[in-house]
């Protein structure tokens, strides 16, 4: 279990490393967190040529918030995550979430814009990143481009990511303070990959939906964006029938994949059980 | 001040946790690199093996001089099977060594070995019991007539009646899935060439380093003079570490051929696809029960899978065979009939792993009672009551004697602490909120410390059993003892130390204990089988009591006295009734240097002792309470109780971590881990991503209480306490499951009880609450 030989480079600013992207190309990977390119590469299921170090791009190490929007860099790692980054339902849903993700010691390397960009099917942060529906900003000598996550993920380990892109900013719209969020997950042991898991966020107004957010991930080849039935739950009374009648909706509407963990029966009944139970704590 | 009985500090661990460890790795820098190139598929004919032109690579064809790895069984129902340290024609199970390379580093080598083309003529692959069982199987082995490779049947005289007279039959198909022991701590070995004397030292990470030179020897050709083996610090072996390897004969035979050295370090892969497995059984049962609850009979037919070979020196037998004499378990029963065969396939070599096939049949005995007390309306724990065994010494059916035991008493004690009635309450009282607690008991018997008739009775070639120790003191009164046991990290040299600081009056830190090099130890099996406590403890007392007793006759002489008077305590002897005392420091150094003193004393403080015992019986109790959350099947172990009895405590503490890890074990058993094969026998869980040892979080705080029940079987009144924790979880969890889905009426028989298995048995029972 020794990765294959490779050669490294550890750029010490962006216009370097974008420079370093432009000429190796497919021939590159870049190395963040290495908490998923590492065990690729020792298992040799990754071979690349050259691995483009961005540990030292320290422009790319932030967290900012402007009036509507958070802006994560590259260099963000999960741990970042463990109190919440901004006040309000957005800075609790990813406080939340961020203790699903691995565990402690991964969590201090890995990032999260390297799990964007791994594009995991069960990644949590792909998870919210599609619910909430991010932006990415790419970047490369070529210049700057900002994809919808709608257009981002392209399936298993798949993105829209070029060659010569890095993945330098993720922006998620902030929430405000009349949001609940939900999340719920299911997993073997702690900080395995999820079977099945949802994020629900709602704007509740005397009693009534005025906005929904819902997604599951974990069960098919990228995180699912449930939309069709967000416009259903918009205008209903927030209530447990509604709850159930989404949850079972939502068991209905996926073709989920099958695995020796869990079937795509098995998995369905986990759509339904994340549902239901991030959508009743977004009501509560 | 005694030393038995002290929670003491385990001696091995300074050094352990400060990083002073030394484990194969460890010893491996200056070494060559050694891979296998291991096949891609589960059966087939090697048409060819295409080597890189000037890299080091050596095939079957270049080893045909080695002997296959064959150990025997002397029982006619037994086929030997030769396993090819590195096979010439025939592919036997996916992951199974075919070529092996030798580079500067192992990056070098994993490089070399995939440019080793292997080309394969594929055959459908034997995997699971159906096909290798199947009327026209194909036999997996052309040597042998079936896929059966072992068969032990019994039928007691009275065993027809009872079935026709029983008030209910229970009849159940049990099914354990297949375990690695997963060691934390891969497999791993040093080979070392010394050009001066020929010699080969072999540093290796298993339990018998002995019976690996023996083995090695053998096959090699090679005098056993030639070969020292070393286990150094030993990460975990559990059973997996006991059997002779062929990856270790290629060590050995490199390091020959090339005259250097050369290692290899097992990565978690490799010993996920091919080391070994265990506990890939399929068992079915039908007991007869009078009205009242009492088992009268029991009819068993069981299988176990045992891969592709017959692990040395303990062979394929010892899943089946031990489960054929000892599924009577702690019930008192007197009609018995059986039927145990080892079933080969194309798939990684069965080998014992921590409390063999105890853990399976424990589940299934355990199962049935539920069962059979829910269908006669009886509670679970006095159907219990009314068939353990209370009356000693018992022979079972199969003729094993049980030294004396406290089945019931440990039941009951545990039923107390578990305080069921409150337990029943919030169980019921949580059903109106939808959620689903229960609790599970599990009682058995665990066989250990058993010496050469236990081994001999199985028909095994090389019996093993005894312990020889060599016990010395120094001139200084320090104390040296080497044993041909062979700790793998249970602290096995704190309680020996503990032991023999009883038997001599000093202090545990004055024993100096040498153990896993067999040129600085007598012959012995190492560690596996709940012995060496029970075993290696009894020879090094006995060894130490030899000394004392020399001990005692020199203090006498220089203290004029009759050596019935002298106590060895605390570094002194002393006379009793008086003040005389001298230092046992002194004492020793007089038997050394004025050895002419001492008529009918040879010189010097140095005895040996054997010990080669019939075995006795541990007992426990396990209670589980578990919460399942029916919608996702996620189970939750909210408590779990242990009351054992393993005699006397020698060190609780390590008692305590023994059983702790054991339960582990056991609830990965219950709850998490699992091989799985496709239908072509490739490896679908080849890393801890898919196979899942649980963590912490997943095993809850495990609570241990103590029975001491002292048996004449054990010169220590130790009995062996090593594979307990593991063999009674999987039913006290199951059984709980069971209890909380008990609304549902549902019943399960599959380990492990993973949640898409309970999720389709709720599904299956209308218990699913999104149809
Ligand atoms: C035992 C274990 C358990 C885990 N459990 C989980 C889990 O439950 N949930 C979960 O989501 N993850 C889990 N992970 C993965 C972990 O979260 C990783 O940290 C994450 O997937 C990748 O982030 P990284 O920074 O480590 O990326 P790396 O491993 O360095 O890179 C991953 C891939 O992304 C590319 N990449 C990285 N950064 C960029 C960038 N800025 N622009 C473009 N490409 C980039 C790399 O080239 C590579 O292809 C687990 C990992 C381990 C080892």
């Amino acid at each position: 279990m020794k990765a294959a030989a490779f050669d490294y480079l550890r750029p010490a600013g962006l216009g370097e490393a974008l420079a370093l992207l432009a000429t190796h190309k497919d021939d590159c990977k870049i190395l963040a967190g290495g908490q998923s390119l590492v065990p690729a590469m020792n298992f040799r299921l990754a071979r690349p040529a050259i691995l483009i170090d961005i540990n030292d791009l320290d422009e790319l190490d932030y967290l900012r918030a402007d009036a509507d929007q958070l802006k994560i860099g590259a260099l963000t790692r999960h741990a970042a995550f463990h109190r919440p980054v901004v006040e309000g339902p957005l800075g609790t849903l990813l406080a939340k979430v961020v203790r699903h993700i691995a565990h402690y010691p991964i969590r201090q390397r890995g990032t999260f814009a390297g799990s964007l960009s791994h594009a995991d099917p069960a990644s949590e942060w792909c998870l919210v990143a599609t619910t909430l529906r991010a932006e990415m900003v790419a970047k490369s000598a070529r210049g700057e481009r900002v994809i919808a996550a709608s257009d981002f993920f392209h399936g298993t380990f798949t993105t829209a990511l070029e060659p010569d892109e890095i993945l330098a900013e993720i922006r998620l719209p902030l929430m405000t303070p009349d949001w609940r969020v939900g999340f719920y997950e299911f997993s073997r042991r702690a900080g395995d990959f999820a079977l099945g898991m949802a994020v629900a966020a709602t704007r509740v107004e005397d009693g009534t939906i005025r906005e929904a957010r819902l997604a599951v991930g974990g069960v098919a080849d990228r995180a699912i964006r449930l939309g069709l039935l967000e416009d259903q739950l918009v205008g209903k009374p927030a209530s447990l029938a509604i709850i159930d009648a989404i949850a079972r909706e939502a068991r209905g509407m996926i073709e989920p994949n099958g695995d020796i963990h869990a079937s795509p029966e098995y998995r369905r009944d986990l759509i339904a059980a994340s549902v239901k139970r991030a959508l009743t704590e977004a009501l509560a | 001040m005694n030393w038995i009985g002290r929670r003491l500090p385990r001696l091995e661990d300074p050094a352990l946790l400060k990083g002073g460890g030394s484990y194969v790795a460890d010893r491996a820098a200056k070494a060559a690199a050694v891979s296998f190139v291991r096949s891609p598929v589960a059966r087939g004919t090697i048409v060819d093996i295409e080597i890189p032109s000037d890299a080091t690579v050596f095939t079957g064809r270049d080893l045909v001089d080695v002997k296959p790895i064959r150990p025997i069984l002397h029982r006619p129902d037994y086929v030997a099977i030769g396993q090819p340290v590195l096979p010439i024609d025939r592919v036997s199970f996916c992951g199974q060594a075919l070529a092996v390379v030798v580079a500067d580093d192992a990056a070098l080598a994993e490089d070399i070995a995939e440019q080793v083309f292997v080309d394969i003529d594929v055959a459908d692959a034997i995997i699971n019991f159906e096909t290798a069982l199947a009327p026209d199987a194909t036999p997996v082995h052309p040597e042998a007539a079936s896929n059966v490779l072992v068969e032990g049947r019994m039928k007691t005289q009275g065993l027809d009646k009872v079935f026709a007279d029983a008030a209910e039959i229970v009849a159940l198909d049990v099914r354990s899935h297949r375990q690695s022991a997963a060691p934390m701590e891969n497999r791993g070995g040093l080979a070392e060439y010394d050009a001066g004397s020929g010699r080969v030292t072999l540093t290796a990470s298993v339990q018998m380093p002995h019976m690996l030179r023996t083995g090695i020897a053998d096959t090699l050709d090679m005098p056993e003079s030639d070969l020292r083996v070393i286990a150094p610090d030993v990460g975990g072996g559990f059973g997996q570490k006991m059997s002779l390897f062929p990856e270790y004969v290629v060590l050995v035979w490199l390091a020959r051929k090339l005259k250097r050295s050369v290692a290899w370090i097992e990565d978690r892969r490799e010993n996920l696809l091919a080391s070994a497995h265990s506990r890939d059984q399929a068992f079915s049962l039908r007991g007869a029960f009078a009205k009242d609850g009492r088992l009268l009979g029991l009819e068993a037919d069981l299988r176990s899978n045992i891969g592709a070979f017959s692990c040395y020196p303990v062979t394929c037998g010892v899943e089946p065979l031990m489960a054929f004499a000892e599924l009577p378990g702690p019930y008192d029963f007197a009609e018995y009939g059986v039927r145990s065969r080892g079933v080969t396939t194309n798939t990684c070599m069965m080998a014992p792993y921590r409390g063999v096939s105890r853990p399976t049949l424990t589940f299934s005995m355990e199962r049935m009672m539920d069962v059979a007390a829910k269908r006669l309306g009886i509670d679970a724990a006095e159907i219990r009551r009314r068939n353990l065994i209370k009356a000693f010494p018992h022979r079972s059916p199969t003729g094993l004697v049980y030294d004396e035991g406290s089945y019931l008493q440990a039941m009951e004690v545990a039923i107390d602490a578990a305080d069921l009635p409150a337990f029943r309450a919030r169980q019921s009282a949580l059903r109106t909120l939808g959620r689903y607690l229960g609790v599970g008991i599990s009682v058995f018997s665990e066989r250990t410390g058993y010496g050469t008739p236990a081994y001999a009775a199985r028909g095994m070639d090389i019996v093993p059993g005894y312990e020889i120790v060599d016990c010395s003191m120094d001139p200084s009164g320090d104390v040296v003892l080497r044993i041909g046991s062979s700790p793998h990290g249970q602290g096995l040299k704190t309680s020996l130390a503990q032991l023999v600081s009883d038997e001599l009056g000093i202090e545990p830190h004055r024993i100096r204990i040498i153990s896993g090099d067999t040129d600085a130890t007598p012959y012995g099996w190492g560690t596996f089988a709940s012995r060496s406590m029970v075993i290696a403890g009894a020879a090094s007392k006995l060894a130490a009591g030899k000394i004392a007793v020399k001990l005692k006759t020199i203090a006498a002489t220089l203290m004029e006295t009759s050596s019935d008077n002298i106590e060895l305590k605390d570094g002194w002897a002393r006379v009793s009734h008086s003040n005389q005392a001298m230092e046992i420091g002194a004492l020793a150094r007089a038997a050394y240097h004025q050895s002419h003193r001492f008529e009918g004393l040879l010189p010097g403080l140095h005895e040996n002792a054997v010990y080669d015992p019939g075995g006795t019986f541990s007992n426990a109790c396990h209670i589980a309470f578990v919460e399942v959350d029916i919608e996702t099947a996620g189970v939750r172990v909210d408590r779990f109780l242990v009351v054992e009895d393993a005699g006397v405590l020698i060190n609780p503490m390590i008692v305590d971590g023994q059983i702790t890890g054991g339960v582990a074990q056991g609830i990965a058993n219950a709850l998490f881990e699992e091989i799985v094969y496709d239908d072509t026998g490739n490896l679908l869980t080849a890393s801890f991503a898919d196979y899942l040892p649980p963590t912490a979080a997943e095993i809850p705080e495990i609570e241990i209480m103590h029975m001491e029940t002292v048996s004449p079987e054990s010169v220590t009144k130790a009995k062996g306490v090593g594979e307990g924790g593991a063999i009674g979880a999987p039913a006290a969890v199951v059984n709980a499951i069971c209890d909380a889905l008990s609304p549902f009426g549902i019943e399960l028989f599959e380990l492990p009880a993973t949640p898409q298995r309970i999720r389709e048995a709720l599904r299956r029972a209308g218990g699913a609450s999104y149809a």
